[in-house]
C-alpha cells in the first residue's frame, strides 16, 4: 500500500511474516503490528499503519519534515515535476524513517519535567459528514445513526435533495463504551477508505453508505436525486405541460406543487382545476405536509398518489379533466382523468406527458453518497512545523499556506485553529488508517514557500531537497475527480 | 535496506531525540553548554549499535530468566537479567520485562561518564533513568491512561531521595500484560528495577476468572512473543467498586513486598479510576487537569 524500502521474507507460514525494518525481525501476524507498531501486515503486506500520526510525531519530536513550494496548480499526481508535491501518506515510511514514539513522553507541561505513561496513544477530534442524494425520509432528525449497533453518529439537516448525516466525533470515538468507540472508529475508516457500511437509523430507514456510489435504502438502490422541490418542479416544466394536460401535481415530502393553483400555472392562464389537496398550504399551489415522510412518491410514504388529494370541487371540476401526477424526481407518475363522477380514474399516459416525465428522470441527478472526512489539526502539528505555532494557522487563513490531504484540496474552515474537510474520494487508496485509541488517522501537508516558510518559524535546518527523497517515493496519479469511487 | 537510527534534537532545541527500531528515546539534561553538548554526543554513541547488541541475544533474552545464573554477555542485556532475577524464583519473568529500563540506564550513564550534569533524565517510552546532583530535584508526572488525558498526578523526586528509576506498565501499553491494571508507575533504585517490578506489580492486578476480562494466549498476538502461550490481558469490561478495590488491593500487597524486599521505594497502582499509593511521598493527591488554558498545550496531546 504505502512505499516501502523494507522487503518482507515470508515466513513458511503463509499468513504470517517477517519484517526486517530493524533486527528485532519481528513475525507478525495478518491484522498485527511488530514490537515498534509501526509496520503490520495487512493481508501478508508489510504497510505502515499511521501516516498521520508518523508525520505528527515526526514534527512533534523534531523529526525533519519536509516543506516543498508547488507553483501553479496542482496536477494531481503526487509527486510531479517541475514544481513537486510531497504527501503525509508514508511520510514515515520514506522519509524519514522514523517509529511513531510513546509520544507523550515528549510533551512538556508546566512545572513537570517529564510524563511517564503506559504507551502512546492519540487524541481524536474527527468525523465524517455524510450527504446522501435522496429524498426518501432516512429518519427524522438528530436520530441516533448505528452501526454493527453501536451509536455512531446522528441525522442532522435535510437539505437540498439530500439528507446529512453526521457521523464520528469525539463523543462517540472515546465518550462512549470501548466498542462504540471502536465501532465508530472501524466506521469511519470504511467509509474514509470509500468501503460501504451499513448504517441504521433509528425509527428510520436502513442505509447502505458508500463513497461516490448510490445510497441503498432499504435494499433499494436510489437512482437520481430529484430535479427540485414540487413546486420548483413545477416552474421548470410548466411550459411543456401547458395545453397537453388540464393539471399536474408534483408530489414531495417538503413542497408538493399545483399546477394550476402555482404561479407559474396562472402566468401562463392555465385554468383552475378544482382539485383540493390535503396538508398544508403554503402559498398559491405549494403545500407543506401533504403526507407522512417515507420511501414512496416523492420522499413520502404513500404509495397512491391519490391519498393525497381531496374530493374535486364540483362547482369549479368537469369530467374529462386530465390530471398528471408525478414525483420530484419522476420515478413515480401516473396519468387520471376525471368521470362523471369527478373521481380520477387511471389511464395510459399520453406520449407527449411521458416525455416530460422522461425529462424530469433526465434532469434529475445520479443519486450518490458523498463522504467529507473532517479534522482539527491542533497545537502539536501545528508545533512541529513551526515554533509558534498560531503563525501556521495565520499562515493557512491568509491562504498563504495551502493545506491538502494526501494531496487532496481540503476546505478550510473559518474561525479558530485548522478544521479542514475533504472528499474522501479524492484520496488515494487506503490513505486513512487507525489507532487502536480507537482513532483516525489522516494525512495532512502543508504546502507553502520557501521565504513564507522561514517568515513562519520553520524548521530552516531540516528543509531537504526533493531529489533526495524522490527516488524512495512512489509516483500515483490521483482518481479523477469525476470517476469518484473508481477505486473503491 | 539500511537501518540509520534517528538522532537529532526535538523541536524545542533542547531535548535528544534518539531512535531506532522499537527503542525510542527523551533526552534531556542540565549542564555547562560544553558538558551538555559532550553528553548528548556521548548518548548518540552510545545508541548506535545498542539494538543489534540487544537482538543478537534475543532467543536468550525472550527465555524465563534463571535467578540464580546469568548467561548473557552484552552491558544492557545483563542489566536486564539482573533486574529481573529477584523475581524469578517466584515468578515467570524474561529479561525482556527490563529492556526499557535498562536501555534508558545505559545510555543515561554513557552520559554521566562523559560530562558532569546537574541533572539529566532518559526517557524510554515512561521508563525512566535519572540522574540528580545534589540539591537537585524532578517532578515526574503520572497519567494513567493515554487515551483519557483528564486527570495527572505527579510525584517529586529529589537528589536525597534513593530512586533513580521511574518505570509505567500496564495491560495499554505495547508489551503485553498478564494483569488488568491501567497502568502501575514505580520508583525504583534503577530504571531497569522499576521497569521489572512494575511489570510484577501489574501482572498481581488481577481478577482470575472474572468473565468481564477478555484473554488471549500472547503468541496469538504476537508470534514470538516473549510470553509464549501465557493469557494475556486484551480487554476488561465494567467492573464494580469491590473488584476494582479487591485487584487493586492484590497488587498494593505485591508492591508492599517489593518494598520490604528493598526492590522498589513506591508505587501507584491505577485502575478503572481509581488509585492505590504505595509508599510515595510527595505523591500530589490533588489533581490537576489538563489542558486548561493558562497552560501551555502540551506537545503531541491536542491534534487532530
Amino acid at each position: 500500500m504505502l512505499t516501502d524500502t523494507t522487503s518482507v521474507t515470508a515466513a513458511g507460514n503463509a499468513d504470517k511474516i517477517r519484517c526486517d525494518a530493524c533486527p528485532v525481525m519481528c513475525y507478525i501476524k495478518p491484522g498485527a503490528a511488530g514490537a515498534c507498531d509501526r509496520y503490520a501486515n495487512h493481508k501478508g503486506e508489510l504497510v505502515r499503519v499511521d501516516p498521520h500520526i508518523v508525520l505528527q510525531r515526526t514534527v512533534s519530536h523534531g523529526g525533519r519534515l519536509v516543506p516543498f513550494q508547488a507553483g501553479g496548480d496542482w496536477d494531481g499526481k503526487i509527486v510531479h515535476e517541475p514544481s513537486v508535491f510531497v504527501t503525509a501518506i508514508g511520510a514515515g515510511t520514506t522519509y524519514p524513517d522514523y517509529k511513531p514514539a510513546p509520544f507523550i513522553v515528549s510533551s512538556e507541561v508546566e512545572g513537570v519535567d517529564m510524563v511517564t505513561v503506559v504507551t502512546e496513544g492519540i487524541f481524536s477530534y474527527c468525523g465524517v459528514k455524510v450527504k446522501i442524494d435522496t429524498d426518501r425520509h432516512l429518519g427524522p432528525e438528530t436520530a441516533t445513526v448505528r452501526a454493527q449497533g453501536e451509536a455512531v453518529g446522528h441525522v442532522t439537516t435535510g437539505e437540498y435533495g439530500s439528507q446529512m448525516l453526521s457521523l464520528g466525533g469525539v463523543h462517540h470515538l472515546t465518550g462512549g463504551s470501548k466498542k462504540e468507540g471502536r465501532v465508530t472508529c472501524d466506521a469511519l475508516m470504511d467509509l474514509s477508505n470509500c468501503k460501504p457500511v451499513e448504517l441504521t437509523i433509528d425509527g428510520g430507514a436502513i442505509v447502505v453508505v458508500q463513497a461516490g456510489r448510490p445510497p441503498i435504502v432499504n435494499g433499494v438502490a436510489e437512482e437520481r436525486m430529484r430535479v427540485g422541490c414540487g413546486s420548483a418542479t413545477i416552474g421548470m416544466f410548466a411550459k411543456q405541460w401547458h395545453g397537453k394536460v388540464d393539471e399536474v401535481v408534483v408530489v414531495d415530502d417538503h413542497i408538493t406543487g399545483v399546477l394550476s393553483e402555482h404561479q407559474a400555472g396562472k402566468l401562463l392562464d392555465i385554468a383552475d382545476s378544482g382539485i383540493k389537496m390535503k396538508g398544508r398550504r403554503s402559498t398559491p399551489g405549494r403545500y407543506f405536509q401533504v403526507a407522512e415522510p417515507g420511501t414512496g412518491w416523492g420522499g413520502t410514504r404513500i404509495s397512491d398518489p391519490l391519498s393525497v388529494l381531496g374530493p374535486f370541487d364540483p362547482k369549479t371540476a368537469r369530467p374529462g379533466l386530465t390530471m398528471l401526477m408525478v414525483s420530484t424526481t419522476g420515478e413515480h407518475a401516473a396519468y387520471y382523468e376525471l368521470d362523471a363522477a369527478l373521481q380520477p380514474i387511471e389511464k395510459a399516459m399520453p406520449a407527449d406527458l411521458k416525455l416530460s416525465v422522461e425529462r424530469i428522470q433526465e434532469n434529475c441527478e445520479p443519486a450518490l453518497c458523498t463522504v467529507l472526512f473532517m479534522g482539527g489539526a491542533g497545537g502539536s502539528l501545528r508545533a512541529g512545523v513551526t515554533d509558534n505555532p498560531v503563525r501556521l494557522t495565520r499562515s493557512v487563513k491568509q491562504a498563504l499556506t495551502r493545506v491538502t490531504s494526501g494531496g487532496a484540496p481540503v476546505y478550510v474552515w473559518p474561525g479558530g485553529g485548522i478544521t479542514f474537510m475533504v472528499d474522501v474520494t479524492r484520496l488515494p487508496a487506503g490513505a486513512f488508517g487507525y489507532v487502536p485509541t480507537p482513532a483516525l488517522v489522516a494525512p495532512i501537508e502543508f504546502t507553502m514557500r520557501l521565504a513564507d516558510y522561514a517568515a513562519l518559524g520553520g524548521h530552516m535546518d531540516y528543509v531537504r531537497p526533493l531529489a533526495s527523497l524522490k527516488d524512495n517515493t512512489e509516483i500515483r496519479q490521483m482518481p479523477e475527480s469525476s470517476d469518484p469511487g473508481r477505486r473503491a | 535496506m539500511r537501518r540509520a537510527p534517528q538522532i537529532g534534537l526535538l523541536a524545542d532545541g533542547r531535548r535528544l531525540h534518539l531512535q531506532d527500531g522499537p527503542i525510542d528515546l527523551i533526552v534531556e539534561a542540565r549542564g555547562s553548554e560544553t558538558g551538555l553538548a559532550a553528553a548528548y554526543q556521548a548518548a548518540a554513541r552510545r545508541f548506535i549499535g545498542l539494538l543489534d547488541e540487544l537482538c543478537a541475544e534475543l532467543p536468550l533474552l525472550r527465555q524465563a530468566a534463571d535467578p540464580a545464573r546469568c548467561p548473557l554477555q552484552g552491558t544492557v542485556a545483563r542489566r536486564m537479567h539482573a533486574a529481573v532475577a529477584p523475581f524469578a524464583a517466584e515468578h515467570f519473568i524474561t529479561p525482556m520485562a527490563a529492556v526499557a529500563g535498562a536501555v534508558a540506564e545505559e545510555i543515561l550513564g554513557a552520559m554521566v561518564q562523559s560530562a558532569r550534569l546537574a541533572r539529566a533524565y532518559v526517557n524510554n517510552g515512561g521508563d525512566i533513568a535519572l540522574h540528580l546532583e545534589d540539591g537537585e530535584r524532578f517532578t515526574v508526572g503520572l497519567i494513567d491512561r493515554p487515551d483519557a488525558f483528564g486527570l495527572m498526578r505527579t510525584t517529586s523526586i529529589g537528589s536525597g531521595d534513593p530512586s533513580r528509576g521511574v518505570a509505567t506498565s500496564g495491560r495499554h501499553g505495547r508489551s503485553f500484560s498478564l494483569g488488568i491494571a491501567d497502568a502501575v508507575t514505580v520508583l525504583a533504585p534503577t530504571a531497569s528495577q522499576a521497569d521489572a517490578a512494575a511489570t510484577i506489580i501489574g501482572n498481581a492486578i488481577d481478577l482470575p476468572g472474572h468473565p468481564a476480562i477478555i484473554r488471549c494466549p500472547a503468541h496469538d498476538l504476537q508470534p514470538d512473543s516473549d510470553l509464549g502461550a501465557r493469557l494475556v490481558t486484551r480487554d476488561v469490561g465494567e467492573l464494580s467498586d469491590h473488584e476494582i478495590a479487591d485487584a487493586l488491593a492484590a497488587g498494593a500487597g505485591c508492591a508492599r513486598h517489593l518494598l520490604a524486599k528493598g526492590l522498589i521505594d513506591g508505587a501507584a497502582l491505577r485502575l478503572q479510576g481509581k488509585t492505590v499509593v504505595v509508599a510515595l511521598k510527595g505523591f500530589d493527591a490533588t489533581a490537576l487537569l489538563l489542558p486548561v488554558s493558562h497552560h501551555r498545550p502540551m506537545e503531541g496531546v491536542l491534534h487532530a
